[in-house]
């Protein structure tokens, strides 16, 4: 016996989830004296406990892999900032070293004129720097555009930046002399320079 | 869980391969589990699957993101899966309405293939017989029995994908239930 099309419809509208209570009172009543009915209901209730433990099966492992193998060619700007993004301190870190290596080297075409660190003690003569015999300079020299000529006694370093610097035989420096005719050596210098004055600041 | 998605969609757009990965990784044991109910056995789900995910980034720029990424998706793979289906050669149209049986279709009207309880006892069993019933299911009642039952999806996002009325919706799953019940109710 088949069971009237209404019923079923409400059987259909409970599992659906959205049965009104009203009709939901008919479908129970009607189920409680029709046998037929009854049944129908009860494997319609056992389909659906069969589709839903279903295993929930799952892809090899290897299946991303394989997906994005095949997938179609990058664009190259995108691999590019790829790259960047992964690696930040990297691209900081060299791009902070071009900026200053640059500017640097745009300051070696500034140097200008003749210029020294220190006056006393000294004898300045034609773009040269004289420390005269007999005299103790006590601090560190630095000579710009110009040369050095040491007869007496340095106690510092001595740096000569596109000069000449020219030791006598009783010259003396304490410290440590350099000449940076260079624009590499420049550059080094003034690495050298700011490290030494940040550590100094740290002290 | 969505900003994450969109994040990813932003940067997929833009050429980065990688960021689809991650989408895959979220997605894949879903797609290839509908796959599977779809098409009935793990070979072709796998290489459905695939080329399901394939297709969604080919046509990322589609995508519109006031849809949910998963609807969207969804839709792409059950397409592929009808349309796998389809091409399969069957002698007979089974999902055809017959006139004058009010919406009975000629499958609906052949004597199912029963399996016995025996059958039936075992677990793994189970499943098979369950997906052999369900294989039986013509596409349209077949899309949308696993779309609910499988995926656990509600009638609304079911008309979505599928692009669908609700109303169709229901109507193919009464029938979807009805042809199973057919199957496996006396189990």
């Amino acid at each position: 016996m088949e069971c009237p099309k209404e019923i079923v419809s409400l059987m259909h509208s409970y599992f659906d989830g959205d049965i009104h209570p009203d009709e939901e009172r008919q479908l129970t009543e009607h189920l409680r004296s029709c046998a037929a009915c009854a049944a129908h209901f009860y494997e319609l209730n056992k389909t659906i406990a069969f589709l839903q433990c279903a295993s929930h099966i799952t892809v090899p492992s290897s299946f991303t892999a394989t997906v994005m193998g095949a997938m179609p060619k990058e664009k190259k700007a995108a691999r590019l900032r790829r790259w960047l993004h992964a690696h930040p301190i990297l691209t900081a870190a060299s791009l902070f070293c071009l900026l200053t290596v640059g500017s640097f080297a745009s300051s070696w075409n500034e140097r200008g004129a003749f210029s020294v660190s220190a006056d006393e003690h000294v004898i300045i003569r034609d773009h040269t720097v004289i420390v005269p015999e007999g005299q103790t300079v006590k601090g560190d020299i630095t000579v710009r555009n110009g040369s050095i000529r040491i007869e007496g006694t340095v106690d510092g370093d001595v740096t000569v930046i596109h000069g000449k610097k020219y030791m006598a035989s009783a010259g003396q420096v304490t410290g440590e002399v350099e000449e940076i005719n260079q624009v590499f050596e420049w550059i080094w210098y003034n690495i050298k320079e700011r490290v030494h004055h940040a550590l100094q600041s740290l002290e | 869980m969505d900003l994450f998605i969109k994040k990813r969609i932003k940067a997929i757009r833009k050429g980065d391969q990688n960021a689809y990965a991650d989408l895959v990784d979220l997605y894949k044991d879903k797609i290839y589990r509908l796959c599977y109910r779809m098409l009935g056995n793990r070979h072709e789900a796998e290489d459905a699957a695939q080329e399901a995910f394939i297709r969604a980034y080919v046509h990322i720029d589609t995508y519109n993101p006031e849809m949910k990424f998963s609807t969207w998706l969804y839709r792409i793979a059950t397409n592929l899966t009808i349309d796998k289906l389809r091409k399969r050669k069957p002698d007979v149209y089974l999902d055809e309405e017959l006139n004058g049986t009010d919406g009975l279709t000629m499958q609906a009207q052949l004597p199912s293939r029963e399996a016995s309880p025996e059958e039936a006892v075992e677990s793994l069993e189970l499943q098979e017989t369950v997906q052999r019933a369900i294989d039986q299911l013509p596409e349209k009642y077949r899309s949308v029995i696993v779309l609910k039952y499988i995926e656990d999806l509600s009638l609304q996002e079911i008309s979505e994908i599928l692009e669908l009325p609700v109303g169709t919706v229901k109507t193919r799953l009464h029938r979807g239930r009805e042809a199973l019940r057919r199957q496996l109710g006396h189990l």
